[in-house]
């Protein structure tokens, strides 16, 4: 009776051949039939942000997609974010800059705000409050994530990035 | 935090979309556009549809173009759309200003224009928008389109004129005119959080009078409305502190306020007078 969709998640460049039912969240496919536990699930109702990720160039939050509306699609997770043992920019300035102390947020806030800078590198100061607004961070108060991306922005921009 | 089963139809045309919709309508069928709203009301099981027919694979419904001095924004534009302006003139400034002010960067990605119109919840900034333009709704069934005016699409707290066989295809909303003024004001506790009250606004000047004042409030009542009182008092005036405050004051005094256990309907009509007289403001 239950309706199942062979489906294939193109996850940080692999593809994920999964089987699904269409009330699976593409946030619980990522983490539950897939393996990459990277993106966390807080809220479920699209409020808290901890989920986002990045779908076919646009930072999504993956709790309110269904993973059958993903199929083929482009997906970035926090996975994809370093090189080997290279952390990106913002991973590093996050730990720099102590934009972090649970963590449970720090995935959505790194592709939250990848998206951001890849999309213009040069965010300015109210774009990015109004930005990071988007998540929920209850340990740092934020004031160091706005420090970390403004901090990466800079190495982003010196073009240092891969 | 789950939803309930359901079945998915990802229909490639909008043929064969309202073919399904029909079908399944009955069953409790629904359209599922952005999904931004749909979604969390379905984790919450608030909503347990058994079908729903996705439209986002349907590419004639991301038209967004100018036809007849109309701009037409079909069901698949997403908020982020219009972010920049899309036409030139005061309608496309107008929606980039507005747009700022719904939920947050990602739920703007993919949430869609006409799926808040057909969800219509009554703090929706495009439902208030849709009210002071006077917007046109189109609605499409397996038995054709049809066109409803925004004054009479509202019928209450996500309450519709829609039928629940019939997709909302496309909104229209009238390019202004150059020298038309407008104004947008919201206020919530919370960036991006629901607004409690706000106000969209526009006029053109003719000879230092206001002419065609438009006055939508939203968020304050159980669906956005135009306030005729509050229009009556700025037709034919000249913009003024004065003027301004009295509109105000008769949006506040027409409304009928939705309360909540944090809003008595005093202080949303306090706002009311708040949100109309800033919106005003930035109109000038």
């Amino acid at each position: 009776m239950t309706q199942r969709a062979a489906i294939v998640l193109n996850l940080n460049g692999v593809d994920h051949a999964i089987s699904v039912e269409p009330r699976r969240t593409l946030a619980d496919a990522i983490r539950d039939d897939c393996g990459l536990t990277g993106t966390h699930i807080g809220c479920e109702h699209g409020v808290c942000g901890a989920c986002t990720i990045i779908v076919a160039g646009e930072a999504v939050r993956s709790c309110l997609m269904f993973a059958v509306q993903a199929d083929g699609k482009r997906i970035r997770t926090v996975e994809g974010l370093a090189d080997g043992e290279q952390l990106h920019p913002l991973q590093e300035a996050f730990i720099a800059h102590h934009a972090l102390q649970c963590g449970f947020c720090t995935p959505g806030f790194l592709m939250l705000s990848l998206h951001a800078l890849e999309r213009d590198p040069d965010l300015g100061d109210e774009e990015l409050l109004d930005l990071l607004a988007s998540n929920l961070c209850r340990c740092t108060g934020y004031q160091n994530i706005v420090k970390a991306v403004r901090g990466a922005a800079a190495v982003m921009r010196a073009g240092v990035v891969r | 935090m789950k939803p309930a089963p359901f079945q998915y139809h990802a229909p490639r045309s909008l043929q064969e979309a309202v073919a399904i919709l029909a079908q399944v309508a009955p069953a409790d069928g629904r359209v599922l556009a952005g999904g931004q709203s749909l979604v969390p009301i379905m984790a919450f099981r608030l909503a347990r549809p058994s079908h729903l027919v996705d439209i986002n694979g349907i590419e004639a419904l991301a038209r967004l173009a100018v036809e007849n001095g109309k701009l037409c924004i079909g069901a698949c534009v997403r908020h982020a759309a219009f972010e920049r302006p899309v036409v030139e003139g005061p309608l496309g400034r107008l929606l980039a200003m507005v747009v700022r002010h719904i939920a947050h960067s990602p739920i703007r990605a993919r949430g869609t224009f006409c799926g808040s119109i057909a969800h219509a919840d009554p703090a929706s900034e495009w439902c208030a928008l849709v009210a002071a333009l006077d917007g046109e709704i189109v609605a499409t069934s397996v038995r054709g389109a049809r066109v409803i005016a925004a004054g009479q699409f509202f019928a209450g707290i996500m309450a519709t004129a829609l039928a629940e066989d019939e997709v909302l295809t496309e909104v229209r909303l009238p390019l202004l005119a150059p020298d038309t003024r407008c104004g947008f004001y919201e206020f919530n506790r919370r960036a991006g959080d629901f607004a409690l009250a706000m106000a969209v606004v526009h006029f053109r000047l003719v000879e230092g009078r206001m002419f065609k004042p438009r006055v939508a409030i939203g968020g304050a009542e159980t669906h956005p409305r135009r306030v005729a009182a509050a229009e009556a008092a700025l037709a034919a005036n000249a913009p003024s502190p004065r003027v301004f405050a009295d509109a105000a004051a008769r949006a506040a005094r027409d409304v009928e306020p939705l309360e909540d256990a944090q809003t008595n309907a005093q202080y949303r009509r306090e706002l009311v007078v708040a949100v109309t007289r800033r919106a005003l403001e930035a109109a000038l």
